[in-house]
C-alpha cells in the first residue's frame, strides 16, 4: 500500500493506541495535518505550543500511557521547549512530532528554520531528525519504544515537510513500540537490601515518582505495614500511600511538616525508592539523613550514587524490587520507632493554620482552608494538577490525596504556566474524573490563553486561582532572605480574572465578592464544564515551615506548633 | 571503574565509545559533556566496519565523576558500547604531535 511519510506518522501513532493528539499547525506540519483529517485520532487545538505539550503531559501524567503533540517548525518547536524539558525533568513519556522546512533548505536560514535537533538534545531521552518517509517505519515505533521504557521521557521526531509528502510503498507496517522489559534484578543485592531492613531500627522508606510510574503501591502500603515502616514522598511520590494512613509521613523536604524532616533527620535506615534525591527533597545532601544508611533502587543506574553514595544500590523497577522484597520481610512492631514517630508528629505535625474557617472577615480567604473546602466538596476520585509557587506547596502539604497518579503538577522544572493546560490533557485523557487545577495569579497569566481550549473542549476543570498580586514564593522568599526588598514581585495592574475567564466563555464565580463564598464555591464546583474561582489571598500569607535554599533541612524556618501568623 | 593504569601519570581516563554513525552522535556526546559539566580534553572517531557504527575515543578527567559519566554515556540511545580503554594513549600523543 501506498502512503505517504505523514499518513505513515499518523498511521503508526494510531497504532501505538493514540486517541487524542494536542497541537498548533504551521506551515511545515501542514501534510501532517492533512493525514491527520483523515483519522480517527481526536485533535486538541491549543491556543500555544507550549499548552500543547503541556495537554499531552497531561495526558500522560493521567494514565501514564505515552501521549503525543504536535507542532511546526521554528516558533513552534521554540514554544514547545519548556513543555519538553518539563517532561524530560519529571520523567514523562510524550512524543512530539514537528515539521522541519523541506531537507533541501535544511542549513540555509529558511523561512521558520530552527536547529531543532540541536535544540532539543539536551532536552529528551532521545530525538530523530527523519531523512526519508521509509525512515519513519523504524523511528515512530521506536520514538514510542523509548518514550516508554525503563525512566521514561519525552522523544521528538523533527519530520521535514518534503519527507512528510513523500510517498512511499509499504508492504507492511511494523508493529508498534513497546516498552523493554525491567531489567533483572541483581538478587544478592535485594539479600543485602532485605538484611539492613530487616535489622533496621528506625527505618523510613522515601517514595518518589518512579514508585507512581510503577504500579509499586499496594506493595508499598503492604511492606510498610507488616515492617512498621513510615512512609514519607517526594512530591511526586504524593499519592503513592494514602494521606490517612497512619505510616505516612507526608511530604519531605523544602516545604514539609517539621516532624518529617526531623524524622529523616534521625532514621538509620533510608529505603529510598523511585527518588532522584533533588535538591528540593533534600536540602543540603550532605546533611540529609547523618546517621543513616541508604538503599537506593531507581530504574535509572545512573541516579544510584549521583547526589547520595548508596550502602546498596539497586537498579531495576521498584514494583519488581518491592515484589523480591516481601517475602525475605518478616513481621515487625518496631514499637519505639513508631513511639518516635508519633511523639514528634504530635509536637511537630503540620500546622494549617485557618484550615477549619476559610472566609476570613474582610474577604481574605486561608489557603488550608480553601484547599480543605475544596478537598470536601470534590469527587473523591478527582485529579488534582498545579501551577508552580506558594499555592502549589500549599496543595502538596494539605490536599489529602488517595491514590497514584491524582497529583500532577511540575516538580523538575517547576515550570509556571504548567497547571491549566495539564488539567485540560488530565480531563480529555480521563472524562469520568473532575480535574481540579490549583493556580496563582502569576502562573495562570503564563498560559492564560488555554482558557479558550478549555472552552471549546468543554472540559471538567475547576480553577481554583489563589489571587494575591503577586509572586507570592519570591515575595516570601525576599521576605524571608534578603531583607524585605522587594523587587518585582508585585502586579501593579491587577486583571479581573473572573471577566477574563467569562470573557473566553468559561464561567467563573468571584469569592472576593460573593455574599455566600462557601456557597458559591460548592455551587462553582458543582457545575458543568470548566469554570474558575476566583479566590483572594492575603499578600502576607506564607507556606511555611521553609528550608532556606541551600540550607539543610533542619535548618527550616516557622512552622512551629506556637507559630502565629 | 577500573580504569587504564598507563596513562603515563596524567590525571586523564580513556573511554572507548561504539556508537551508531549518524549526523547528530557527536552532538548527543558532546551536549551530554556541557550539560553536566564533565570534562572533554579530546576526541577522536572513527568510522567503522560497513560505516553504521562508529568507534570514539573519549579523553576525560579521571575524577570521582567518572563512573557516574560512564553511567549517563550508556543511557545516550545511540551508544551501543562504553569502557574503560586500556589503549588510546599513543593515538591521542600522534594527534598532539601532528597539531604541532
Amino acid at each position: 500500500m501506498r502512503y505517504t511519510g505523514a499518513e505513515l506518522i499518523i498511521r503508526l501513532i494510531e497504532r501505538q493506541g493514540v486517541t487524542t493528539v494536542a497541537g498548533v499547525p504551521g506551515g511545515m506540519c501542514l501534510p501532517l495535518y492533512d493525514a491527520l483529517a483523515e483519522s480517527r485520532i481526536r485533535h486538541v487545538l491549543a491556543r500555544h505550543e507550549q499548552a500543547a505539550g503541556f495537554i499531552a503531559q497531561g495526558m500522560a501524567r493521567a494514565t501514564g500511557r505515552t501521549e503525543v503533540c504536535l507542532a511546526t517548525s521554528g516558533p513552534g518547536v521554540t514554544n514547545l521547549l519548556t513543555a519538553i524539558a518539563d517532561a524530560k525533568l519529571d520523567s514523562i513519556p510524550i512524543v512530539a512530532v514537528t515539521g522541519q522546512v523541506p531537507t533541501a533548505m535544511i542549513g540555509t536560514d529558511a523561512f521558520q528554520e530552527v536547529d531543532t535537533y540541536g535544540l532539543t538534545v539536551p532536552i529528551t531521552k532521545h530525538n530523530f531528525l527523519v531523512r526519508s518517509a521509509g525512515e519513519l517505519l523504524e523511528v515512530v515505533p521506536e520514538a514510542f519504544r523509548i518514550a516508554a521504557s525503563g525512566r521514561p521521557g519525552p522523544v521528538l521526531i523533527d519530520v521535514p515537510k518534503d519527507v512528510q509528502q513523500q510517498a512511499i510503498e509499504v508492504h507492511r507496517l511494523p508493529a508498534p513500540g513497546e516498552p523493554d522489559a525491567s531489567p533483572p534484578l541483581d538478587a544478592g543485592a535485594v539479600a543485602r537490601a532485605a538484611a539492613l531492613i530487616e535489622t533496621a531500627e528506625r527505618p523510613v522508606f522515601l517514595v518518589g515518582a518512579g514508585v507512581v510510574a510503577s504500579g509499586a503501591s499496594p506493595w508499598l502500603r503492604a511492606l510498610a505495614e507488616r515492617g512498621s515502616i513510615p512512609v514519607a514522598a517526594t512530591l511526586h511520590g504524593l499519592g503513592a500511600m494514602p494521606h490517612d494512613h497512619p505510616l505516612f509521613l507526608g511530604m519531605v523536604g523544602m516545604h514539609a511538616a517539621r516532624a518529617t524532616n526531623l524524622l529523616l533527620e534521625e532514621c538509620d535506615l533510608l529505603i529510598a525508592l523511585g527518588m532522584r534525591f533533588d535538591d528540593r527533597a533534600t536540602g543540603r545532601a550532605a546533611d540529609f539523613c547523618p546517621k543513616a544508611r541508604i538503599v537506593h533502587v531507581d530504574i535509572d543506574a545512573s541516579e544510584l550514587g549521583k547526589i547520595k553514595h548508596p550502602t546498596v544500590g539497586i537498579a531495576g523497577d521498584v514494583g519488581d524490587f518491592l515484589g523480591r522484597l516481601g517475602p525475605l520481610l518478616g513481621r515487625q512492631s518496631r514499637a519505639p520507632w513508631l513511639a518516635r514517630v508519633a511523639a514528634l508528629r504530635t509536637a511537630h505535625g503540620l500546622r494549617q493554620p485557618g484550615a477549619g474557617d476559610p472566609f476570613r472577615p474582610g474577604g481574605m480567604i486561608a489557603p488550608y482552608g480553601l484547599i480543605a473546602q475544596v478537598a470536601a466538596l470534590a469527587p473523591a476520585n478527582c485529579i488534582v494538577t498545579s501551577d508552580v509557587g506558594q499555592h502549589q506547596m500549599y496543595v502538596a502539604q494539605a490536599f489529602p490525596f488517595n491514590f497514584p497518579r491524582q497529583w500532577l503538577t511540575s516538580g523538575g522544572l517547576g515550570t509556571m504556566g504548567f497547571g491549566l493546560p495539564a488539567a485540560i490533557g488530565a480531563a480529555l485523557a480521563r472524562p469520568d474524573r473532575q480535574v481540579i487545577c490549583f493556580s496563582g495569579d502569576g502562573s495562570l497569566l503564563m498560559n492564560l490563553s488555554e482558557l479558550a481550549t478549555a472552552a471549546e473542549e468543554e472540559v471538567d476543570v475547576k480553577l481554583v486561582l489563589f489571587n494575591n498580586g503577586l509572586h507570592g514564593l519570591v515575595h516570601q522568599q525576599q521576605a524571608l532572605f534578603l531583607g524585605r526588598r522587594f523587587i518585582a514581585d508585585r502586579f501593579q495592574a491587577r486583571p479581573d480574572f473572573a471577566a477574563l475567564a467569562r470573557g473566553f466563555g468559561v464561567s467563573a464565580v468571584d469569592l472576593e465578592t460573593a455574599s455566600d463564598p462557601a456557597a458559591e464555591l460548592a455551587s462553582a464546583l458543582a457545575r458543568p464544564g470548566p469554570c474558575l474561582i476566583n479566590a483572594p489571598i492575603a499578600e502576607e500569607e506564607q507556606v511555611l515551615p521553609m528550608v532556606p535554599p541551600g540550607g539543610a533541612n533542619h535548618e527550616m524556618i516557622g512552622g512551629h506548633a506556637d507559630a502565629v501568623l | 571503574m577500573p580504569c587504564s593504569d598507563d596513562a603515563g601519570g596524567t590525571d586523564n581516563a580513556i573511554l572507548r565509545l561504539v556508537v551508531r554513525n549518524h549526523p547528530g552522535v557527536m552532538s548527543h556526546v558532546c551536549s551530554l559533556f556541557s550539560r553536566r559539566a564533565f570534562n572533554l580534553e579530546a576526541i577522536a572517531c572513527l568510522p567503522k566496519g560497513d560505516g553504521t557504527r562508529s568507534l570514539m575515543l573519549l579523553l576525560v578527567k579521571r575524577d570521582d565523576r567518572l563512573e557516574q559519566l560512564i553511567l549517563q554515556l550508556r543511557k545516550l540511545q545511540d551508544v551501543l558500547e562504553v569502557e574503560p580503554a586500556h589503549r588510546g594513549w599513543t593515538e591521542f600523543e600522534a594527534l598532539r604531535a601532528s597539531f604541532g
